[in-house]
Protein backbone atom coordinates (compact mmCIF):
# COMPACT_ATOMS: atom_id res chain seq x y z
CA UNK A 1 0.00 0.00 0.00
CA UNK A 2 1.28 3.69 -0.76
CA UNK A 3 0.05 6.79 0.57
CA UNK A 4 -1.42 9.62 -1.49
CA UNK A 5 -3.03 12.64 -1.42
CA UNK A 6 -5.97 12.63 -4.47
CA UNK A 7 -6.85 16.28 -5.12
CA UNK A 8 -10.47 16.57 -6.29
CA UNK A 9 -11.69 19.68 -7.42
CA UNK A 10 -15.48 20.32 -8.35
CA UNK A 11 -16.83 23.24 -10.13
CA UNK A 12 -20.39 24.28 -12.04
CA UNK A 13 -20.39 22.91 -15.22
CA UNK A 14 -19.93 25.30 -18.06
CA UNK A 15 -23.11 28.02 -18.70
CA UNK A 16 -23.94 27.21 -14.98
CA UNK A 17 -24.90 30.65 -13.79
CA UNK A 18 -22.44 31.40 -10.36
CA UNK A 19 -23.76 34.25 -8.67
CA UNK A 20 -20.78 33.67 -6.06
CA UNK A 21 -18.63 34.15 -8.65
CA UNK A 22 -20.11 37.09 -9.92
CA UNK A 23 -20.26 38.80 -6.49
CA UNK A 24 -16.98 38.07 -5.86
CA UNK A 25 -15.70 39.68 -9.12
CA UNK A 26 -17.95 42.79 -8.16
CA UNK A 27 -16.17 42.98 -4.94
CA UNK A 28 -12.63 42.38 -6.48
CA UNK A 29 -13.67 45.56 -8.94
CA UNK A 30 -14.94 47.87 -6.53
CA UNK A 31 -11.50 47.11 -4.79
CA UNK A 32 -9.86 48.63 -8.37
CA UNK A 33 -8.88 45.85 -9.69
CA UNK A 34 -8.98 44.81 -13.01
CA UNK A 35 -10.43 41.47 -14.31
CA UNK A 36 -11.97 39.83 -16.96
CA UNK A 37 -13.75 36.77 -15.62
CA UNK A 38 -13.56 34.91 -11.95
CA UNK A 39 -14.94 31.89 -11.11
CA UNK A 40 -14.66 29.53 -8.49
CA UNK A 41 -14.28 25.81 -7.64
CA UNK A 42 -14.18 23.77 -4.62
CA UNK A 43 -10.83 21.88 -3.82
CA UNK A 44 -10.74 18.84 -1.30
CA UNK A 45 -7.88 17.22 -0.59
CA UNK A 46 -8.36 13.23 0.18
CA UNK A 47 -5.54 11.54 2.01
CA UNK A 48 -5.63 7.76 1.49
CA UNK A 49 -3.76 4.66 1.05
CA UNK A 50 -4.41 2.28 -2.09
CA UNK A 51 -2.58 -0.14 -3.82
CA UNK A 52 -1.53 2.06 -6.84
CA UNK A 53 -1.94 5.80 -8.01
CA UNK A 54 -4.89 4.60 -10.75
CA UNK A 55 -6.83 2.75 -7.55
CA UNK A 56 -6.37 6.13 -5.44
CA UNK A 57 -7.83 8.02 -8.46
CA UNK A 58 -10.93 5.32 -9.05
CA UNK A 59 -11.60 6.10 -5.03
CA UNK A 60 -11.47 9.37 -5.25
CA UNK A 61 -13.81 9.99 -8.03
CA UNK A 62 -16.40 7.50 -6.76
CA UNK A 63 -16.30 10.06 -3.57
CA UNK A 64 -16.49 12.60 -6.03
CA UNK A 65 -19.56 10.72 -7.80
CA UNK A 66 -21.44 9.90 -4.65
CA UNK A 67 -20.83 13.21 -2.47
CA UNK A 68 -18.56 15.62 -3.11
CA UNK A 69 -19.69 16.97 -6.29
CA UNK A 70 -23.88 17.04 -7.63
CA UNK A 71 -23.61 15.60 -10.97
CA UNK A 72 -26.69 17.71 -12.08
CA UNK A 73 -24.43 21.14 -11.70
CA UNK A 74 -20.99 20.06 -11.58
CA UNK A 75 -17.87 18.84 -13.14
CA UNK A 76 -15.06 17.24 -11.25
CA UNK A 77 -11.00 16.33 -11.44
CA UNK A 78 -9.48 14.39 -9.54
CA UNK A 79 -5.52 14.39 -9.82
CA UNK A 80 -3.32 12.00 -7.38
CA UNK A 81 0.14 12.46 -5.45
CA UNK A 82 2.05 9.80 -3.49
CA UNK A 83 2.18 11.64 0.14
CA UNK B 1 -51.24 6.07 10.75
CA UNK B 2 -48.24 8.85 11.04
CA UNK B 3 -47.47 11.15 8.78
CA UNK B 4 -43.55 11.18 9.82
CA UNK B 5 -41.43 14.46 10.00
CA UNK B 6 -38.04 13.51 9.67
CA UNK B 7 -35.88 15.44 11.89
CA UNK B 8 -32.05 16.46 10.85
CA UNK B 9 -29.66 18.22 12.78
CA UNK B 10 -30.32 21.93 11.86
CA UNK B 11 -33.92 21.39 10.32
CA UNK B 12 -36.12 23.86 11.73
CA UNK B 13 -39.12 23.55 10.11
CA UNK B 14 -40.20 20.13 11.57
CA UNK B 15 -42.41 21.42 14.47
CA UNK B 16 -44.67 23.24 11.82
CA UNK B 17 -44.98 21.17 9.43
CA UNK B 18 -46.53 18.90 12.16
CA UNK B 19 -48.53 21.80 13.89
CA UNK B 20 -49.36 22.30 10.66
CA UNK B 21 -50.57 18.76 9.36
CA UNK B 22 -52.76 18.69 12.62
CA UNK B 23 -54.62 21.57 12.02
CA UNK B 24 -56.09 20.24 9.16
CA UNK B 25 -56.36 16.32 10.96
CA UNK B 26 -53.49 14.95 9.81
CA UNK B 27 -51.86 12.93 12.53
CA UNK B 28 -48.23 13.32 12.02
CA UNK B 29 -45.28 13.41 14.71
CA UNK B 30 -41.29 14.53 14.15
CA UNK B 31 -38.99 11.03 14.17
CA UNK B 32 -35.59 11.89 14.26
CA UNK B 33 -33.27 10.52 11.90
CA UNK B 34 -31.42 8.40 13.55
CA UNK B 35 -34.28 6.58 14.97
CA UNK B 36 -35.40 5.68 11.87
CA UNK B 37 -38.97 6.06 10.43
CA UNK B 38 -41.80 5.00 12.76
CA UNK B 39 -43.37 1.30 11.88
CA UNK B 40 -46.74 3.10 11.14
CA UNK B 41 -45.64 5.91 8.39
CA UNK B 42 -47.63 6.62 6.03
CA UNK B 43 -46.40 9.74 4.62
CA UNK B 44 -42.92 11.37 5.33
CA UNK B 45 -42.23 14.94 5.36
CA UNK B 46 -38.81 16.15 4.80
CA UNK B 47 -38.96 19.71 6.12
CA UNK B 48 -37.13 22.99 5.41
CA UNK B 49 -34.18 24.16 7.66
CA UNK B 50 -30.37 23.64 7.40
CA UNK B 51 -29.55 20.48 8.16
CA UNK B 52 -25.58 19.43 8.39
CA UNK B 53 -25.28 23.83 8.39
CA UNK B 54 -25.71 23.41 4.76
CA UNK B 55 -22.70 22.09 4.51
CA UNK B 56 -20.64 21.12 1.07
CA UNK B 57 -24.25 21.46 -0.32
CA UNK B 58 -27.62 22.73 1.07
CA UNK B 59 -29.30 19.23 1.41
CA UNK B 60 -26.25 16.83 0.37
CA UNK B 61 -25.16 15.48 4.19
CA UNK B 62 -28.64 14.73 4.97
CA UNK B 63 -29.27 13.06 1.59
CA UNK B 64 -26.68 10.59 2.60
CA UNK B 65 -28.06 9.54 6.12
CA UNK B 66 -29.28 6.09 6.45
CA UNK B 67 -32.80 7.49 6.88
CA UNK B 68 -32.65 8.53 3.22
CA UNK B 69 -32.58 4.14 2.31
CA UNK B 70 -36.01 4.10 4.32
CA UNK B 71 -37.22 6.89 2.84
CA UNK B 72 -36.53 5.65 -0.62
CA UNK B 73 -37.93 2.11 0.00
CA UNK B 74 -41.27 3.71 1.04
CA UNK B 75 -41.65 6.32 -1.44
CA UNK B 76 -41.12 3.18 -4.12
CA UNK B 77 -43.95 1.44 -2.38
CA UNK B 78 -46.05 4.47 -3.19
CA UNK B 79 -46.15 6.55 0.28
CA UNK B 80 -46.70 10.33 -0.24
CA UNK B 81 -43.27 11.72 0.39
CA UNK B 82 -43.30 16.01 0.49
CA UNK B 83 -39.58 17.83 0.87
CA UNK B 84 -39.65 21.62 1.31
CA UNK B 85 -37.31 24.00 1.28
CA UNK B 86 -34.30 22.16 2.98
CA UNK B 87 -36.66 18.96 2.23
CA UNK B 88 -36.28 19.73 -1.18
CA UNK B 89 -32.65 20.02 -1.70
CA UNK B 90 -32.30 17.09 0.44
CA UNK B 91 -35.12 15.51 -2.14
CA UNK B 92 -32.81 16.38 -5.40
CA UNK B 93 -29.52 15.67 -3.62
CA UNK B 94 -30.55 11.80 -2.78
CA UNK B 95 -32.28 11.11 -6.38
CA UNK B 96 -35.58 11.22 -4.98
CA UNK B 97 -36.64 13.88 -7.66
CA UNK B 98 -34.90 15.47 -10.83
CA UNK B 99 -32.42 18.70 -10.40
CA UNK B 100 -30.87 20.75 -8.48
CA UNK B 101 -31.89 23.30 -6.23
CA UNK B 102 -28.37 26.06 -6.02
CA UNK B 103 -27.57 29.48 -5.18
CA UNK B 104 -29.99 31.94 -5.59
CA UNK B 105 -29.54 34.20 -9.01
CA UNK B 106 -29.28 37.25 -6.33
CA UNK B 107 -26.68 35.30 -4.11
CA UNK B 108 -28.81 36.78 -1.44
CA UNK B 109 -31.34 34.62 1.21
CA UNK B 110 -34.31 35.78 0.00
CA UNK B 111 -37.74 35.77 3.11
CA UNK B 112 -40.75 37.08 1.02
CA UNK B 113 -43.94 35.52 -0.60
CA UNK B 114 -44.11 34.03 -4.13
CA UNK B 115 -46.95 33.40 -6.48
CA UNK B 116 -46.73 29.73 -7.72
CA UNK B 117 -49.29 28.31 -10.28
CA UNK B 118 -50.67 25.32 -10.52
CA UNK B 119 -49.00 22.74 -12.96
CA UNK B 120 -50.98 19.73 -12.61
CA UNK B 121 -54.29 19.31 -10.32
CA UNK B 122 -54.20 15.39 -10.81
CA UNK B 123 -51.71 14.39 -7.89
CA UNK B 124 -52.68 13.97 -4.34
CA UNK B 125 -50.81 17.25 -4.10
CA UNK B 126 -52.58 19.53 -5.74
CA UNK B 127 -56.06 17.78 -5.92
CA UNK B 128 -57.51 20.81 -4.27
CA UNK B 129 -56.46 23.08 -6.63
CA UNK B 130 -57.62 23.43 -10.53
CA UNK B 131 -55.04 23.80 -13.14
CA UNK B 132 -53.76 27.17 -13.69
CA UNK B 133 -55.04 28.25 -10.29
CA UNK B 134 -52.45 30.58 -8.28
CA UNK B 135 -51.79 30.42 -5.00
CA UNK B 136 -49.36 32.77 -2.61
CA UNK B 137 -46.62 31.05 -0.14
CA UNK B 138 -43.79 32.08 1.52
CA UNK B 139 -39.82 31.15 0.60
CA UNK B 140 -37.31 31.38 2.96
CA UNK B 141 -33.92 30.48 1.13
CA UNK B 142 -30.64 31.28 -0.43
CA UNK B 143 -29.89 27.99 -2.67
CA UNK B 144 -33.66 27.60 -4.27
CA UNK B 145 -32.37 28.11 -8.53
CA UNK B 146 -33.59 25.32 -9.78
CA UNK B 147 -30.88 23.88 -12.43
CA UNK B 148 -31.29 21.23 -14.66
CA UNK B 149 -29.10 20.05 -17.62
CA UNK B 150 -31.15 21.04 -20.73
CA UNK B 151 -31.91 17.78 -22.44
CA UNK B 152 -32.92 16.08 -18.75
CA UNK B 153 -35.00 19.73 -18.48
CA UNK B 154 -36.54 18.81 -22.09
CA UNK B 155 -37.23 15.41 -20.55
CA UNK B 156 -38.85 16.54 -17.57
CA UNK B 157 -41.08 18.99 -19.38
CA UNK B 158 -42.35 16.36 -21.79
CA UNK B 159 -42.66 13.99 -18.78
CA UNK B 160 -45.28 16.70 -17.29
CA UNK B 161 -43.43 16.60 -13.75
CA UNK B 162 -43.30 20.44 -13.18
CA UNK B 163 -46.10 20.86 -10.32
CA UNK B 164 -45.63 24.85 -9.49
CA UNK B 165 -44.35 27.79 -11.19
CA UNK B 166 -43.49 31.57 -10.23
CA UNK B 167 -45.78 33.47 -11.70
CA UNK B 168 -47.24 36.98 -11.35
CA UNK B 169 -50.35 37.62 -9.14
CA UNK B 170 -52.13 36.64 -12.41
CA UNK B 171 -50.80 33.44 -13.25
CA UNK B 172 -48.56 34.39 -16.00
CA UNK B 173 -45.07 32.99 -16.18
CA UNK B 174 -42.77 36.09 -16.46
CA UNK B 175 -39.02 36.15 -15.63
CA UNK B 176 -39.98 39.27 -12.87
CA UNK B 177 -42.21 36.79 -10.46
CA UNK B 178 -39.07 34.32 -11.03
CA UNK B 179 -37.54 34.98 -7.40
CA UNK B 180 -34.03 32.95 -7.62
CA UNK B 181 -33.27 32.76 -11.51
CA UNK B 182 -34.79 28.92 -11.34
CA UNK B 183 -35.01 27.34 -15.07
CA UNK B 184 -38.45 27.69 -16.63
CA UNK B 185 -39.83 29.51 -13.31
CA UNK B 186 -39.63 25.96 -11.45
CA UNK B 187 -40.78 25.71 -8.17
CA UNK B 188 -41.60 21.97 -7.26
CA UNK B 189 -41.64 19.18 -9.20
CA UNK B 190 -42.49 15.06 -8.80
CA UNK B 191 -40.65 12.53 -8.51
CA UNK B 192 -40.97 9.09 -10.45
CA UNK B 193 -44.33 8.81 -8.72
CA UNK B 194 -46.98 11.74 -8.44
CA UNK B 195 -46.62 10.61 -4.59
CA UNK B 196 -43.42 11.90 -4.48
CA UNK B 197 -42.89 16.01 -4.95
CA UNK B 198 -40.36 18.49 -3.82
CA UNK B 199 -40.83 22.31 -3.63
CA UNK B 200 -39.22 25.19 -2.03
CA UNK B 201 -41.89 27.61 -0.99
CA UNK B 202 -43.06 26.74 2.34
CA UNK B 203 -46.90 25.53 2.38
CA UNK B 204 -47.16 24.53 6.13
CA UNK B 205 -46.53 28.11 6.57
CA UNK B 206 -49.62 29.05 4.47
CA UNK B 207 -51.74 26.42 6.62
CA UNK B 208 -52.69 27.55 10.33
CA UNK B 209 -55.12 31.06 9.72
CA UNK B 210 -53.41 32.52 12.42
CA UNK B 211 -50.68 32.95 10.68
CA UNK B 212 -52.63 34.93 7.45
CA UNK B 213 -51.64 32.68 4.62
CA UNK B 214 -53.77 29.53 4.48
CA UNK B 215 -53.54 28.91 0.19
CA UNK B 216 -51.17 25.86 1.25
CA UNK B 217 -53.50 23.69 3.01
CA UNK B 218 -54.67 22.20 -0.66
CA UNK B 219 -50.45 20.62 -0.63
CA UNK B 220 -50.18 18.77 2.40
CA UNK B 221 -53.96 17.82 2.31
CA UNK B 222 -51.95 15.70 -0.18
CA UNK B 223 -51.02 13.52 2.46
CA UNK B 224 -54.67 12.65 2.76
CA UNK B 225 -55.99 12.19 -0.34
CA UNK B 226 -53.12 10.16 -1.12
CA UNK B 227 -54.01 7.76 1.50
Amino acid sequence: MTAYTATVTVRLKHGVLDPEAETTQRALERLGFELEGLRSADRFEVDLDAESADAAADRAEEMAERLLANPTIHDYEVAVEER
Amino acid sequence: MTVAVVQFGGSNCDRDAVRALEHLGIDAERAWHEDGLPDDTTGIVLPGGFSYGDYLRAGAMAARAPVMAEVRDLAEDGVPVLGVCNGAQIGSESGLTPGAFTTNRSARFQCEHVHVRIERADTPWTSAYDEGDVIELPIAHGEGRFELGESAYDRLERDDRVLFRYCDPDGTVTEAANPNGSRGNVAGVLGERETVAVLMPHPERATVPDLGLTDGQGILQGFAAAR
